[in-house]
């Protein structure tokens, strides 16, 4: 055999140098990735009227999230023109900043949600989260009916902004005091439409031309 | 000096029975989940038992519960087998199996409450993370504690790969699930948007090629050759395979957010390093395949072997696929629509469950002191159960991806848009209750497999079985590389 053998040889036979040698060959690709985003990420800026969520929508968001929505709505219009037509300009890093964990979505059994404030009126949302049939008859998704029979919780509202708050989002002093104001004689169908009602609202891009998208994907 | 070493094989067949029930279980709730997308009135306006309560149960119980137990219950029957010794800290290796057991029961019981991160496949909220972080080093403690402790000096190359799924998925675990918790119930990541997205599909691409990929290739190297009665096709290839696969996966993970906020050059990145991923997947898969060689008249009388040459092919279409679908404009139709469902699944169903499947019943007999499984005939009726029921799950859901995929993007002459979102719906409704029935044959064929491993089972249960005793080989100081795995 080849005399550079006896080297790999080596590591056949030592499971510690085996197990060093694969954490380093595992760790090159992720770090390589995800290193220049943690040195970029305190460049993106959120984008012109993105703020941290005011209190009622915060608790519509944690309700969005545990309801599971994001396994069949995204939050990510894609840089295609087809995208673009259907739902607006192409959704952009700033936009998410204040998102933990972040809800671009993976899957769309329903459609894109990224720019959806404002485009259905308060009754319109309300009676489609309570049964999605009543307004659209072939729609599978399903009804939510507990939200509004559920008053919203502001117990720890106030300490759910202040992890926030730990991990960068400038929320001040008096935002936090109010908080549980916000929130009283509201039910948690109140508090989800109003995340809703804010997606994408006020923070299209400045350049807010959708007949400019940066590739049409070409033909597949 | 006498040998009295036996092989630790209880925490096996714990591993085995419990990979037999969470099988059932987390099909069974994906069935339902399908059902649930066919049929929404299945939701019964009940919170707990809504689709996208559930959805997270379905890939978990399936990824972590089943794969899981599977993977740890082999990975300590292989490790032994290959070292010719006894599994090192058998108390540290009993708590792995209830302390994994234990975190999968919390996950199941806590997320149909909503007590979610929304990371998916990472759903669990941060005290679950905390017991599988635990659970996940003292499993990786009993590995390389039975490798320091092994007879034959060269280690073989099942072990590596297990080696490199427990350093890789502890790695992914920890990183992708830093977070601040508020309460018992809620806690915020750490990473936002972007960055908590690239961290995400890190840990998600990975999961599926340290859990789902590294893993399993760990099971196929050991029990391929086992079943087929003779060595690797090729020992040297399965050394080059592994390399060029752990270190290349690790850059795909980006394919899963083309044409997104993400930075267009790590787009860029992860769809160079998904095709070249094809070369070490279609090593790996040839190797297992060629070991057949010679042999091919297994597949008539052996129906553990076919379940491994089906989950060969599937690997090797499913990773064919993978790659085809990190093509940016490819993505650019699949994307978001159901024909990553069908991919998906064509790697689980076809790959995962078919080389977990065909593995269990090699080694199930020799686990449980029997010359063969109990029924023969129902290792057959399980094949064509699982075979039959994969293609139609996964030819709908091809069909409806693509469909979707063709009508979300259609325009008229003038420009504008010929399909709305709901047109789109309506066209794949017939296909998720196809996909639904494919579910329900795959999910039956799981209850004959616990049925034929119950009945295998009856002298263990008996407590009738002796320990297999240790062979212990006499000294070879010099042992050049010795492919054969051992006997056993």
């Amino acid at each position: 055999m080849a005399g550079g053998y006896k080297y790999f040889e080596a590591i056949e036979k030592h499971a510690g140098l085996l197990g060093i040698l694969t954490a380093i060959m595992v760790s090159i690709g992720g770090l390589a990735e995800i290193t220049p985003m943690f040195m970029e990420a305190h460049k993106v800026q959120p984008a012109d009227g993105v703020k941290p969520y005011d209190p009622l929508r915060l608790a519509g968001r944690d309700i969005y999230v545990r309801e599971g929505c994001y396994l069949c709505h995204s939050q990510m219009i894609r840089a295609l023109r087809f995208e673009t037509q259907r739902y607006g300009h192409y959704s952009v890093a700033s936009e998410s900043v204040y998102d933990r964990p972040f809800q671009w979505g993976s899957k769309r059994t329903g459609p894109d949600l990224a720019r959806i404030g404002g485009k259905y009126s308060d009754d319109w949302q309300r009676l489609h989260l309570q049964d999605p049939r009543k307004v659209a008859p072939d729609s599978n998704m399903p009804g939510y009916p507990w939200l509004e029979k559920t008053p919203l919780d502001a117990s720890d509202i106030q300490a759910r902004m202040r992890v926030l708050r730990m991990l960068g989002d400038p929320y001040s002093d008096a935002d936090i005091a109010s908080a549980p104001e916000a929130l009283k004689d509201k039910n948690e169908l109140d508090a989800l439409v109003a995340y809703l009602q804010g997606l994408g609202i006020k923070n299209e891009p400045a350049s807010m031309t959708a007949a400019s998208p940066a590739s049409d994907g070409g033909t597949p | 000096m006498p040998n009295t070493e036996t092989y630790n094989d209880h925490v096996v067949r714990l591993f085995l029975l419990a990979s037999a029930v969470w099988g059932i279980i987390g099909m069974l709730v994906g069935m339902y989940a399908a059902a649930e997308l066919a049929w929404p009135a299945l939701n019964f306006d009940i919170p707990w038992l809504t689709f996208s309560r559930i959805r997270p149960d379905h890939t978990f119980g399936v990824i972590f519960a089943f794969g899981g137990s599977a993977l740890m219950g082999t990975c300590y029957y292989v490790v032994q087998r290959t070292g010719h010794t006894r599994l090192a800290l058998n108390k540290l290796a009993n708590f792995t199996f209830w302390g994994w057991q234990l975190a999968c029961v919390l996950a199941m019981a806590t997320m149909p409450f909503g007590i979610t991160q929304s990371k998916e496949y990472a759903e669990p909220e941060w005290f679950v993370d905390l017991l599988v972080a635990v659970v996940w080093v003292a499993f990786g403690a009993v590995f390389f504690a039975t490798l320091a402790r092994r007879r034959i000096r060269h280690i073989y190359v099942a072990n590596w790969y297990y080696g490199a799924f427990i350093i890789a998925v502890g790695l992914l675990h920890i990183v992708n699930n830093i977070a601040i918790p508020v309460s018992l119930f809620k806690s915020y990541q750490v990473y936002s948007g972007t960055v908590d997205a690239m961290v995400q599909w890190w840990y998600g691409h990975n999961a599926v090629a340290f859990f789902l990929t590294a893993g399993f290739l760990g099971m196929m190297y050991y029990f391929v050759p086992r079943q087929a009665q003779q060595p690797l096709w090729s020992y040297r290839f399965s050394i080059v395979n592994f390399w060029a696969l752990i270190s290349v996966y690790m850059w795909a993970g980006s394919h899963h957010l083309m044409y997104t906020a993400l930075p267009d050059w790590v787009q860029s990145v992860g769809m160079a390093f998904s095709l070249i991923l094809l070369m070490p997947s279609w090593g790996s898969a040839a190797n297992g395949l060629l070991t057949f060689n010679g042999s091919w008249h297994r597949l008539k009388d052996d129906p553990a072997a076919k379940f491994m040459v089906l989950a060969l092919v599937f690997y090797a279409a499913a990773t064919f696929e993978g790659s085809m679908m990190a093509i940016k404009t490819v993505n650019s139709l699949s994307h978001y629509t159901d024909w990553t469902i069908a991919h998906v699944h064509s790697g689980s169903l076809g790959w995962v469950a078919m080389i977990t499947i065909g593995s269990l019943y090699a080694m199930a007999p020799r686990a449980l002191g029997q010359p063969a499984m109990y029924s023969r005939r129902g290792m057959e009726v399980h094949f064509w159960l699982h075979l039959s029921g994969t293609l139609l799950y996964v030819l709908a859901m091809w069909w409806a991806g693509v469909t979707e995929g063709m009508m979300w993007r259609a325009t008229q002459p003038d420009g504008s848009l010929t399909y709305s979102f709901l047109d789109s719906l309506i066209a794949i409704k017939p296909l998720y209750a196809l996909r639904w029935f494919g579910g329900v044959l795959i999910w039956l064929g799981m209850w004959v497999m616990a049925w034929n491993l119950w009945y295998t089972a009856a002298d263990a249960r008996a407590h009738l079985i002796k320990p297999i005793p240790v062979p212990i080989p006499e000294p070879d100081s010099d042992q050049t590389p010795a492919p054969l795995p051992a006997q056993g």
